[in-house]
């Protein structure tokens, strides 16, 4: 489904992915943890296609295509997904109308008829089940007054409702008490599925307690520096992460 | 000035004949009123951009124009079908509809008001108002240094006077609806005089409109009294013509315990200066005076706000919203003063801009002046453009740019549209923004 092949990325003139390589097929889970500044988020917006970061060098092929050739409009109506760190507030614009635009523009696209209110009130209120919201969410300024958690979960809503093919979570567990971390964690597994995939970015190994992820990458300077299996995550978390650095890496 | 004079001497005129025209028909009052305010107007000069407050608002263009001034109604000239676009559901028997400053009472319908309401043309004063009137009338929008306000008090004829006595609730929302259409360039002066009676609640839609593009001229001045502890909520839409000149001042005089609330809506018009002034005149008190402003092409709007804070514990909040596009120009100057000795004020103020065009300019100065100690105060100003993060946000939702850009916009105004609180108003008003921002939206 992606296909990374040394990808390098700058922002603001200074290299961050420096020759990232990455696999990811249908039905898997892939967690990407590494310590602050190794380019973990910088490789979640590179992927949806944040203007502000410039890749140099390396290709994306996600479904045979060159995603980098996208807009990230496009992306996400090809059915990639990022759940962002820091969810922007939209002061004015109601969850539900927002929702309703977002799922419409790529019904358009995949060809499916477009929902009209009330059909999509239907859907809306299946999928908020997933996520354990409050209906009163539905009618709020996107984000606005939103807590830390609320704004997170707001975000696997809104993967409940466009179903991607390919999710990326860029840290969407930080800084999220327990039962919001359950509850994110359980809405990704609910979504994960054989036809889709999913990247978690984090910094944490607390996640994976309630997902397991079928690969774990440790990202370094820019590059995945090692990959394994769940018991890399618990390594990490009882080592950290200074263990990682590879030999020939300059520190 | 010379050149002033010259100038002047078209309204100067059209005054003198209008004194004539309602000789013998006014209270005594009425006509002393008139007198003094055409005194003071003979002896002022328009203003200028040499005076600070008309700094970026140079009112010679509207000056240029040979307008007439017309003080009788042509019956039948505008047919109910022109005028029920800008009706409202909430007041359908509860609406007085004046055509070029003129009130016509075949297009008007005050059926659904309870008797004791006074809603009735200011030329037409029934005998039992006749007091309320004369202690408000002129009462608070100064004419004494204001050139425009003194030139609409001195032709004080067909305008809006309601008046919600002590202890009545009205249902409806009472609708002044002021139509502007003419064949050639037309100056009037609408005049409205709201007093909302002791611990009475009401709501008044002022609304400003024409159904072309025609060249005039509104010289509007509205004066609103609320007694203690009255309830009022005021929307003050501005819908003219892109062609039109509008210049309106609104005075609003607080007594103790009432709540007034003020939506101030400019969309229309090529020269738009709009005065707003509030005085919380005793402790209590509850302000709200919020605005938007959308324009785009050429237009200018310009709106001085002064909130007044003469007495202790009384609140004021107040969100202005702009959106600019094209080569068009805003501006905000909003004064509040603190008053000595009114200490727990507790006054907010906020002036956003949104800058949708490079060519579109606005200018902000928020100022506050605090004589008192003991406040809660704040104050602020942007002016910026869509950023690319909430851009960034929409697309990776699969929103294309256009419409990401227009839901962002919209967000905006919206933002403001959104807390008023009659559903038609705020439906026609949702629909005004995106027909003028040319976005075709589909929202609920």
């Amino acid at each position: 489904m992606l296909e990374i092949r040394n990808l390098h990325a700058v922002i603001d003139g200074s290299e961050i992915l420096k020759g990232l390589n990455l696999t990811v097929n249908a039905g898997e889970i892939h967690a990407i943890m590494g310590p602050n500044g190794s380019g973990k988020s910088t490789l979640a917006k590179v992927l949806a296609g944040h203007p502000t970061y410039k890749v140099t060098e390396g290709e994306v092929i996600y479904e045979g295509r060159n995603l980098l050739e996208l807009a990230p409009d496009e992306r996400a109506r090809e059915g990639v997904f990022l759940a962002f760190q820091y969810p922007i507030e939209i002061p004015g614009v109601s969850n539900a109308n927002f929702l309703r635009m977002a799922y419409n523009e790529k019904a358009k696209h995949d060809g499916r008829e477009e929902l009209d209110p009330l059909e999509f009130d239907d859907l809306l209120k299946e999928k908020m089940k997933i996520v354990e919201m409050d209906s009163s969410f539905i009618n709020r300024s996107v984000n606005e007054g939103f807590s830390g958690g609320e704004k997170k979960r707001n975000e696997i809503l809104q993967m409940a409702v466009l179903e991607p093919k390919l999710a990326v979570l860029d840290e969407t567990d930080s800084g999220l008490d327990i039962d919001a971390l359950r509850v994110v964690a359980n809405g990704v597994s609910t979504l994960a599925n054989k036809d889709n995939a999913v990247i978690l970015v984090t910094h944490y190994q607390r996640l994976l307690n309630y997902i397991e992820p079928n690969f774990v990458h440790v990202l370094y300077k820019g590059q995945i520096v090692k990959s394994g299996g769940k018991e890399l995550a618990m390594e990490l978390e009882s080592k950290g992460y200074d263990w990682i650095k590879p030999a020939g890496a300059k520190a | 000035m010379q050149q002033a004079a010259t100038e002047k001497e078209n309204y100067f005129s059209a005054y003198k004949l209008f004194v004539r025209t309602r000789e013998g028909k006014d209270p005594a009052w009425l006509n002393e009123l008139r007198s003094r305010a055409g005194s003071r107007f003979e002896a002022l000069d328009f203003p200028t951009t040499r005076n600070e407050e008309w700094k970026y608002t140079n009112v010679a263009p509207i000056l240029k124009v040979p307008f007439r001034q017309v003080f009788d109604l042509e019956p039948g000239a505008v047919k109910m079908a022109a005028i029920e676009p800008y009706t409202y559901a909430e007041s359908r028997t509860s609406r007085m509809v004046f055509i070029n400053g003129l009130y016509a009472p075949e297009l008007s319908d005050l059926s659904g008001l309870p008797k004791e309401i006074v809603v009735t043309s200011l030329a037409e004063i029934p005998q039992e108002s006749n007091d309320v009137a004369r202690r408000h009338l002129g009462a608070y929008a100064s004419y004494e240094e204001e050139t425009f306000t003194a030139l609409n008090t001195a032709v004080i004829g067909d305008g809006a006077f309601v008046h919600i006595p002590d202890g009545s609730m009205v249902e409806q929302s009472i609708h002044l609806l002021f139509v502007s259409t003419a064949k050639e360039p037309i100056a009037s002066h609408p005049r409205v005089l709201i007093v909302a009676g002791k611990g009475s609640i009401a709501s008044v839609i002022e609304s400003y409109v024409s159904p072309g593009e025609d060249i005039y001229f509104n010289n509007a001045v509205t004066e609103v009294f609320a007694d203690e502890n009255a309830v009022l909520n005021h929307y003050r839409l501005q819908e003219e013509s892109e062609r039109a000149f509008h210049v309106a001042t609104t005075r609003i005089h607080q007594k103790r315990d009432s709540n007034y609330t003020s939506y101030s809506i400019s969309l229309g018009g090529e020269i738009v200066r709009h005065n707003l002034n509030a005085v919380l005149d005793d402790e209590h008190v509850e302000t709200t005076i919020d605005g938007l402003y959308v324009v785009t092409g050429k237009q200018h709007v310009d709106n001085h706000t002064t909130i007044d804070h003469r007495e202790p514990f009384c609140n004021s909040h107040q969100v202005y919203k702009g959106i600019l596009d094209g080569r068009s120009r805003a501006i905000f100057n909003g004064k509040i003063f603190v008053r000595e000795g009114a200490v727990k004020t507790d006054a907010h103020q906020l002036n956003k801009n949104l800058l949708l065009s490079g060519g579109a300019t606005a200018n902000t100065k928020p100022q506050l002046e605090i004589f008192a100690d003991d406040v809660k105060c704040s104050h602020g100003a942007t002016i910026g453009q869509l950023e690319d993060d909430e851009l960034f946000y929409l697309a990776s939702r699969g929103i294309n740019p256009e419409m990401a850009r227009a839901l962002l916009t919209f967000g905006f105004a919206e933002d403001v549209i959104s807390k008023i609180k009659l559903k038609s108003v705020r439906e026609r008003l949702d629909r005004a923004v995106l027909d003028k921002l040319h976005q075709s939206l589909e929202i609920e």
